[in-house]
């Protein structure tokens, strides 16, 4: 690495260390529902929306209720983006004449969006109008960033609360979450954006005649605020399709940095939120020393395995951003369940690739989408305490509660389902003739490829291998199912530990308590995410990537 | 294990096919055969354990033998058979009688022989009235007559309650169990699909690579992965880990009435200790003789000595022996000196002696006692209560131990101060339990000055004085609402209603019926200090089920580096070379055979190798929680990952110079 590329490196993690605690304890703040700086602001806005749904932002919900009206809001979110969708043709603000979307990529498309996975099937500016980009997509891309987040609150609240009922309203930290943290941020963001060259505009496509006289179309349209919201709510689904790599998205390297820090802010800045919130600054930064761990490991592994090729690999690169940035965002976008891409992760090195793919496979915890990665790294405390707290002699408590079997049952619900679906649908794409029929590249790379189609599907990522063309019923259907499972098979465990976890007393801590605080247990968490993960994924990361690596040494590549 | 039965079958039969059509490798027998020893072996942990507690029930199920029983009715004996009799009968108990079934005695004083239940063969007293009431069905009257109240219905005695206890008929899964059963089971399922998939995805490989059936996924071998990886060691010891808790506790002679009160045990962090019998001996002892001024100390113990040779009290006899062995004095035979004792009465609060005049000597009237009886006693002798002897036994006072004024005739000759002795080595126990997170609680009918004394030198926690069984049952509620968990010991009557409210409840043998029945733990031993030991075996219980659960988890790493290459080790392979796979073969293994057969008995060895551990459990340290994870997770984490890697090495080498395979 030259000494410039190393600078960006250590850069990005200072901008971030220093920025997430900030925010983070600005976002307790919001989510505490008290006054904050914007209040005057944006208060009046904050009632008009709550008299507008008729809801009473001060009735606090139980985990049932939560779930139920998380649960609500998002199918009517999906039907809704479902429908736009199948008539864009007959509605407004399509000047490129689109046609109507088909039915089942709609549907992935619909289901993408609202579980902030953003997997797109499609070529984003010659399939969706602009009224299903802005309408649809971006209000999906600020709510469903919002439920994640709410999710993660609610199950703060649950294991902070002692000996209460509630976790919260579901409503009011929905749009709290929204207004006061996704829109300012984005509406900065977007300004900078726009700075550095993004394009922000209603006009149809442009056409330019290029060097060799022949005309070429432009795609322009409003890309800053989708890009802006794309990056901070861990959406990553592109307004164009080469997303990121894309000059109008991303065109210098500043815009490339900002859109990197803006990516890990939030999910960074929320185990501080989280430490806020239980009372305990130590708890929240033990979780952020697992993440971030985690997140250097992988860095560390996809650089050094890249750098270890010969010549530099930049196949599939943008040369703008070369090897160094590359791989920094794909190990970021992958680590936070962003899904946004600077580069074509297919032309990864295998090793580097299949990083990338046990990012998502561990389920997204080292970060991981806003909201998204929290929750998925409770779930992983909770099965961690659980076996230290039996070696340590007593019944394992976090936080001073005890960790019974009714959380363990919805703890391993919630982090295994992703993985079993994953380990049911990749195989299955592998032996059909329809799963086979979109695959690009034989050999092992081939199967590199549906899996990191179903990994990115199940950890709600939404990055693409390439390579894989998804956009045919069979993969729609089940990567749409994929996406369903890895959202709301985590969320409505995690709500009902947060239910659970409210009702129950506090023990206060003593010397035979072990501490979930300290760099033991940080290693523990580290080690059981990585055993868990590694464990369920080794043999088909053998038969991809793995093998791959070794071929690509012996000199066979695919 | 379900699963592992289920695999063993499914391979019996795809080997049996293949015997059929005599197309059979003896490898695949091999694997098959080891299989049906990874059940059998996981079998045989949980048959040795249990076979334990069966020899015990058998041994107790002697003594319940229906028997003869005198029921009284209308004052009429009756002989009836012990089955008949129902809460309220009355029986009559003589001399060689086996008592028919639990209950109080409500008239008469008896010695009972309760080895039967307690294999203590010194017999015990049981008399109608106060805390010594309670009798056991099953256990012989030795002398003397007893009217006994039955309180049980037949079938739910003591004794059948033990009987199913130990036999672990009755024993339910803790809540920890079934919390670790369910992750168990999760992580069965996701290692099932990812067996599941191997065989598609090998499939799809062979197609890519243009091979055809390079790679080794049989059944037997995919079984053979799928059996290694889930968890089968912690399954398998699972339930032996749990009923040698309870075997550990039956031991130490401990009745557990259900394993979570076991469990719970480990997680109680404020122990209740009642003073007497636990963190002191019983009864006050004289430790040190304060004389008057100008009075020989040795004169001061003399009299003391001789006030107290009739004395039969301990802290009459303890005051004789310090006086022994402080001043040499041995207790002269007296009764040729025509001495008079006179016994303590309520009315003098003064024991004593009185020597008639003999030899010229005038006569003696030695007596001790509470100070101000002391003082009116010399005073109506016309002495003086000198000022420096009321200092010493103010100074007394505030240390919380007794005073006991003598005074020979109308002289006060000093103060021999009573304490109350606290048993060696408990201070250090009490700091073991700090370290290890539980407070101890100290409940007395002291004084708070006298109880404060004695806190501070056992080194508890905090004490509660003058205490009554309400102000007990007050704190524990305190305790349990502030979240902790409170165990405590108890026999009277009147502790029943604590010992029901506490998470932890252990009745003493000798105790009263109620509190044998609100309690959910015996000691028959009737050793309060043994709360320590079971909360320790509390927790060496769920320690032992952590650390195998993670031996048994790390164990895996080890497991996919034997079979995967082996299983693909020819995968993509070219002419000549060896497939890419094969690179991921770190051991070294000879074949791939061999690595497979290698993993699959390792995975069976190990839970034979771990049964021991799990019945004995693992090593327990009084430490705190960060030292014994610390510690722990070298051990069975880190010795877990690496121990395979070893043993699946030297299994290959074994099975290679045999040429099993």
């Amino acid at each position: 690495m030259k000494p410039l590329e190393i600078a960006q490196v250590l850069a990005l993690f200072v901008v971030v260390l220093t920025a997430a605690p900030l925010l983070g304890s600005y976002m307790a703040r919001v989510y505490s529902g008290g006054r904050n700086f914007l209040s005057p602001v944006l208060g009046r806005v904050e009632h008009a929306i709550y008299r507008f749904g008729g809801v009473d932002p001060q009735i606090e919900m139980r985990w049932t209720t939560y779930a139920a009206a998380l649960l609500a809001f998002n199918l009517v979110g999906l039907l809704l983006l479902w429908l736009l969708q199948l008539a864009q043709a007959s509605l407004p603000l399509n000047p490129a004449r689109l046609p109507n979307v088909g039915l089942w990529l709609a549907f992935n498309t619909a289901v993408s969006f609202v579980t902030n996975t953003n997997w797109q099937s499609y070529s984003g500016e010659t399939t969706m109008s602009y009224l299903v980009q802005m309408a649809g997509l971006t209000i999906q891309n600020f709510v469903s960033a919002a439920t994640g987040m709410a999710v993660a609150i609610a199950l703060a609240r649950g294991l902070a609360r002692k000996s209460s009922s509630t976790i919260g309203n579901f409503w009011s930290d929905l749009v709290r979450g929204t207004l006061y943290i996704l829109l300012p941020l984005s509406v900065i963001l977007a300004f900078l954006l726009v700075s550095q060259g993004v394009v922000q505009t209603f006009s149809p496509p442009a056409t330019a005649l290029t060097l060799q006289g022949s005309p070429q179309v432009i795609p322009l349209g409003p890309a800053a605020s989708q890009v802006a919201i794309k990056q901070l709510g861990s959406n990553g689904g592109g307004f164009f399709n080469a997303n990121s790599a894309h000059p109008l998205e991303n065109p210098t390297p500043f815009s490339n940095f900002l859109e990197l820090v803006s990516i890990l802010l939030i999910p960074a800045g929320l185990p501080f939120t989280y430490g806020s919130m239980v009372g305990s600054h130590r708890q929240g930064w033990a979780i952020f020393a697992a993440m971030a761990t985690l997140f250097t490991v992988f860095l560390a592994g996809a650089l050094a395995s890249e750098f270890g090729m010969h010549p530099a690999n930049l196949e599939g690169k943008e040369v703008r951003f070369g090897v160094a940035n590359s791989v920094l965002w794909a190990v970021t976008t992958t680590a936070v369940s962003n899904g946004s891409v600077n580069s074509m992760h297919s032309s990864l090195s295998p090793l580097a690739g299949m990083l990338a793919m046990l990012n998502m496979q561990l389920g997204e915890v080292a970060f991981g989408g806003v909201g998204a990665g929290l929750y998925g790294m409770l779930m992983f405390v909770i099965l961690t305490v659980f076996v230290a707290g039996l070696m340590v002699g007593r019944t394992p408590e976090y936080l001073g509660k005890k960790i019974e079997a009714f959380e363990i049952k919805m703890a391993v619900v919630a982090v295994l389902s992703p993985s079993a679906f994953i380990l049911l649908f990749s195989p299955l794409a592998a032996v059909t003739k329809v799963g086979l029929a979109s695959v690009l590249n034989p050999g092992p790379h081939g199967l590199s490829e549906i899996l990191y189609a179903f990994s990115s599907a199940a950890a709600n990522n939404g990055s693409a291998f390439a390579g894989l063309n998804a956009n045919t019923d069979f993969y729609n259907i089940l990567l749409g199912i994929a996406m369903l499972v890895g959202r709301y098979a985590v969320i409505v465990p995690a709500l009902a530990i947060a239910g659970s976890m409210v009702v129950k007393q506090v023990t206060p801590p003593s010397s035979g308590t072990f501490p979930t605080d300290g760099l033991l247990f940080v290693a523990l968490l580290v080690s059981v995410v990585v055993i868990i993960g590694a464990l369920t994924f080794f043999p088909s990361l053998t038969l991809g990537p793995i093998v791959e690596h070794f071929l690509m040494r012996m000199g066979r590549t695919f | 294990m379900f699963v592992v039965l289920i695999g063993a079958l499914l391979s019996t039969v795809t080997v049996g096919r293949a015997l059929a059509a005599s197309r059979v490798s003896g490898f695949d027998v091999q694997i098959v055969l080891w299989l049906w020893f990874t059940l059998l072996f996981a079998n045989f942990a949980e048959a040795m354990a249990e076979g334990r507690g069966k020899a015990q029930a058998d041994s107790l199920r002697k003594t319940r033998t229906t028997t003869l029983a005198r029921r009284l009715r209308n004052d009429h004996e009756e002989q009836v058979s012990s089955g008949v009799l129902t809460p309220g009968d009355l029986v009559v108990c003589e001399a060689g009688d086996i008592i028919p079934s639990d209950g109080e005695v409500v008239d008469g004083v008896a010695s009972v022989d309760e080895s039967a239940i307690t294999g203590e063969s010194a017999p015990v007293i049981r008399e109608s009235g106060g805390d010594r009431c309670a009798v056991t069905g099953g256990t012989r009257v030795l002398s003397d007559r007893i009217v006994v109240r039955i309180t049980s219905e037949q079938g739910h005695t003591f004794l059948d309650r033990m009987i199913a206890m130990v036999e672990g008929a009755r024993r339910q899964k803790t809540p920890n169990e079934i919390a670790l059963t369910i992750l168990l089971s999760a992580l069965t399922i996701i290692f099932l699909l990812a067996v599941v998939s191997l065989k598609p995805v090998a499939a799809y490989s062979e197609l890519a690579s243009g091979q055809s059936g390079p790679s080794l996924v049989t059944v037997p071998a995919l079984v053979a992965l799928l059996v290694c990886l889930i968890p089968t060691t912690i399954g398998g010891l699972l339930s032996a880990i749990g009923i040698s808790g309870m075997d550990r506790l039956v031991q130490r002679n401990v009745l557990a009435m259900s394993g979570r009160a076991v469990e719970a045990a480990g997680d109680v962090d404020v122990l209740l200790l009642d003073k007497t019998g636990t963190i002191t001996f019983g009864n006050r002892m004289a430790s040190a003789f304060v004389p008057a001024p100008q009075v020989a100390p040795d004169r001061l113990a003399q009299a003391a000595q001789l006030a107290s040779l009739a004395d039969e009290t301990p802290e009459g006899r303890s005051i004789v022996i310090l006086a022994k062995n402080r001043y040499n004095l041995r207790g002269r035979d007296i009764s040729e000196s025509q001495a008079r004792f006179v016994p303590f009465t309520a009315q003098t609060r003064m024991s004593g002696v009185d020597f008639p005049s003999r030899d010229g000597h005038p006569p003696l009237v030695i007596r001790k006692g509470a100070a101000d009886a002391i003082r009116q006693h010399v005073e109506r002798l016309a002495g003086a209560f000198p000022p420096s002897v009321q200092e010493a036994v103010d100074a007394m006072g505030r240390q919380g131990s007794t005073p006991l004024v003598v005074a020979e005739n109308g002289n006060v000759l000093g103060v021999v101060q009573l304490k109350d002795v606290v048993k060696g080595g408990i201070r250090e126990r009490f700091a073991q339990l700090r370290v290890m997170g539980i407070r101890t609680v100290m409940v007395t009918g002291d004084n708070p000055l006298t109880a404060a004394a004695i806190a501070a030198e056992a080194g508890v926690d905090d004490f509660m004085s003058q205490a009554n069984p309400e102000m007990k049952l007050r704190r524990i509620r305190q305790e349990q609402s502030e979240g902790h968990l409170v165990a405590m010991t108890g026999d009277g009557t009147n502790d029943a209603p604590a010992l029901a409210q506490a998470d932890v409840g252990v009745a003493m043998n000798t105790g009263t019926q109620a509190a044998r029945e609100a309690g959910n733990m015996v000691d028959l031993d009737s050793n309060p200090t043994k709360l320590i030991e079971i909360v320790e075996i509390g927790k060496q219980l769920l320690m032992t089920r952590g650390a195998l659960t993670t031996f048994s988890i790390a164990n895996d790493v080890a497991k996919y580096f034997a079979i995967l290459p082996a299983m693909f080790g020819t995968l993509y392979a070219t002419a000549g070379q060896a497939g890419p796979l094969s690179a991921l073969n770190v051991m070294g293994l000879h074949s791939p055979q061999s690595a497979i057969l290698s993993a699959v008995i390792f995975n069976a060895l190990i839970i034979v190798a771990l049964v021991p551990l799990a019945l004995r459990g693992v090593v327990y340290r009084p430490l705190g929680a960060g030292a014994i994870l610390r510690r722990n997770l070298l051990v069975y984490g880190v010795g877990g990952l690496i121990a395979p890697f070893l043993g699946i090495k030297l299994i290959d080498v074994l099975l290679t110079l045999t040429r099993l395979v």
